[in-house]
């Protein structure tokens, strides 16, 4: 109970209380400025660059467009973009769930420095990355060594590219699920286990329902960011027509070739797949959303 | 207000320093990939006979150098390794129709051609072109479409097989598809294919410029490696040009034109054939004669009949080369 206005009030009205006043008093001037600022820097950043793309791919006739985009080389490349960016996101889909879940829920020594080091993939220049990961995984590689007498060839497959992309969107999964197992309250938990739940059906049936938007985000943004990964893949992939060639180099050859538009409507298959995918992850959260609301 | 004029008075003193740093005393040299300790040392003897000059320079596959500029990369000088991203830049209005008259030998103060380098006592005893397509042996080069010394590579060994084959159209590709698919690994710049062969130990030879070749002895050990040149090989020419545009544009015109000649000094010439390059001054090619063993060039000209036939036949979308990566 606190005291306000002489009168005695409930804390939860206190809080309601402030909640009007922030609402009232915003912290950014004026919204029609704002709101011009963020726009344009939207605009500008995000939606001029890729009108461009889509103007130079759409400078393309109809059949010329086609012609690229279903070429045998670019649907093989897509076939190993798409494939190696699904490997790398369901990896990272197990990997990064235990990952967020042991930094949340366990104190261990060395536990901010593992905290620490999940975001080092997005500070690492990617280039750095793939170079690393080419040393660690070559034939005469630390692991690449161990790894070829088991009869696993890791650099220069379709499996080099998976490793690659999940090393460059692991952080997507942890940092999307994190904050949600944070909050999450273990009271749920022990009251499903005082109902006599069994492990695995709470964890299939109270977590991670609970879970599914933030996991469905950090899957989305990771597959995304495989998706596009060029950088860190062209070192380790050994880059063969039709086996280890992803679709953004493929891309970026018809650049060398001073092809812009070829490397346009390719890029624009990229963005489209992409894009696709946001927005039905989107939907598919929203949805989620709802349900975790009525329950 | 005080505080704007403040501001104000500080960007325009900023403003007219960055001016000034643009009356001619600094050039961007764009160059390609694998010439960085090249120029590190070229520069180095230019600015100890010009002092307060500084030279900077960039360093990637020349196609790209030629976008960039193109886009706004300001360099007043290119030293390329393929006449085909010159032109590119003529075609852009950035250099004049005529540059390859600029400069003595056709705008190319020196030399060079793909070779091999195959591992210490040539264990797979390669030799020549067709020991290439054996089927034991495998081949380090990048890939032609994103690297101008891999280009050269496919040229020179395009060239072999015309003479080899008298010309037949179907065993030239037939040679040139089995090239390809003894390389495990297809890395976008010279540099990276370096690598691929040197530190990851991949492969059974190394195909890159005569000049990369002695780059690498000398770093890695002369021991470890050995050079073979095959018994003909493609004239690599590697021509420099005032890029106009930018040298007007800054007032360095003067400056470019005295570093690229100085290339063809005999100080310069002698820096070019210390790192591997074959330069044209008869005293100082006499005094590195061992150094470089006597191989038959052909010339782009005589085999393909230029580069714009070579660019529509070869490396254009869905031209010969497309066809090599087609059939695999």
């Amino acid at each position: 109970m606190f005291k306000a206005g002489g009168r005695t009030l409930p804390a939860c009205s206190l809080l309601l209380l402030k909640e009007i006043e922030f609402v009232k008093r915003r912290v950014l001037p004026g919204l029609p400025l704002s709101l011009g600022i963020t726009l344009l820097y939207v605009g500008l950043i995000v939606v001029l660059p890729l009108g461009a793309l889509v103007f130079k791919a759409a400078s393309l006739g109809p059949e010329d467009y086609w012609r690229i985009v279903s070429s045998a080389r670019a649907v093989a490349s897509y076939r190993v973009t798409i494939l190696a960016a699904l490997g790398a996101t369901a990896f990272n889909l197990v990997f990064g769930l235990a990952l967020a879940w042991i930094l949340v829920r366990y104190r261990f020594p060395g536990h901010r420095l593992v905290d620490a080091i999940v975001d080092l993939p997005f500070a690492l220049p990617t280039a750095v990355a793939g170079i690393a990961l080419t040393t660690l995984f070559a034939p005469n590689g630390w692991l690449g060594s161990l790894l070829g007498d088991l009869g696993i060839k890791v650099a220069y497959t379709p499996l080099g590219i998976m490793i690659a992309m999940s090393f460059t969107s692991l952080p997507f999964i942890v940092r999307t699920v994190q904050p949600v197992l944070e909050d999450l309250d273990p009271a749920l938990e022990e009251a499903a286990q005082s109902l006599g739940g069994r492990d695995g059906a709470i964890f299939l049936r109270v977590i991670l329902p609970l879970l599914a938007p933030a996991l469905l985000a950090g899957l989305s943004l990771s597959f995304a960011r495989s998706l596009g990964e060029f950088g860190a893949i062209i070192f380790i992939a050994g880059n063969q027509p039709f086996e280890t060639e992803i679709t953004a180099l493929l891309a970026f050859i018809r650049l060398e070739e001073y092809d812009y538009q070829a490397a346009a409507a390719i890029a624009s298959v990229l963005l489209v797949t992409a894009f696709v995918m946001l927005a039905a992850t989107n939907l598919l959260q929203a949805r989620a959303l709802r349900y975790t609301a009525r329950n | 207000m005080k505080r704007f004029l403040l501001v104000g008075a500080a960007l325009a003193a900023f403003l007219a320093s960055s001016v000034n740093s643009q009356s001619a005393d600094k050039l961007l040299n764009a160059s390609y990939d694998v010439a960085r300790e090249l120029f590190v040392q070229v520069n180095e003897a230019f600015v100890a006979a010009h002092p307060g000059v500084t030279i900077d320079q960039s360093h990637a596959g020349t196609s790209k150098q030629a976008r960039a500029i193109v886009e706004g990369l300001e360099a007043d000088v290119v030293t390329f390794n393929q006449v085909t991203d010159i032109a590119f830049l003529v075609k852009n209005g950035f250099v004049s129709e005529d540059w390859q008259n600029d400069f003595a030998n056709k705008a190319s103060p020196f030399y060079s051609l793909p070779s091999f380098l195959v591992r210490a006592g040539n264990p797979k005893n390669i030799k020549d072109w067709n020991d290439l397509v054996r089927d034991d042996v495998e081949v380090i080069f990048p890939n032609p479409k994103t690297s101008g010394n891999a280009r050269y590579t496919y040229l020179a060994a395009t060239a072999y097989a015309k003479e080899a084959f008298k010309d037949d159209p179907a065993k030239v590709a037939e040679f040139i598809d089995k090239l390809f698919d003894n390389v495990p690994v297809f890395d976008t710049g010279g540099r990276a294919a370096t690598t691929t062969f040197v530190e990851r130990e991949i492969g059974d030879v190394l195909i890159t410029f005569e000049s990369e070749t002695t780059g690498i002895r000398k770093e890695f050990g002369e021991d470890k490696f050995e050079a073979v040149t095959p018994s003909v090989s493609l004239l690599a020419e590697f021509p420099v040009a005032i890029v106009d545009k930018v040298a007007d544009q800054r007032g360095s015109r003067e400056l470019a034109k005295a570093y690229l000649d100085f290339l063809y000094t005999p100080e310069g010439q002698k820096i070019l054939a210390e790192n591997g390059n074959r330069v044209n001054d008869p005293a100082v090619a006499a005094q590195f004669k061992d150094k470089f063993p006597e191989v038959r060039l052909v010339t782009v000209e005589d085999v393909f009949g230029g580069w714009d036939k070579i660019q529509e036949e070869h490396f254009a979308s869905g031209a010969l080369l497309d066809q090599v990566y087609g059939e695999r």
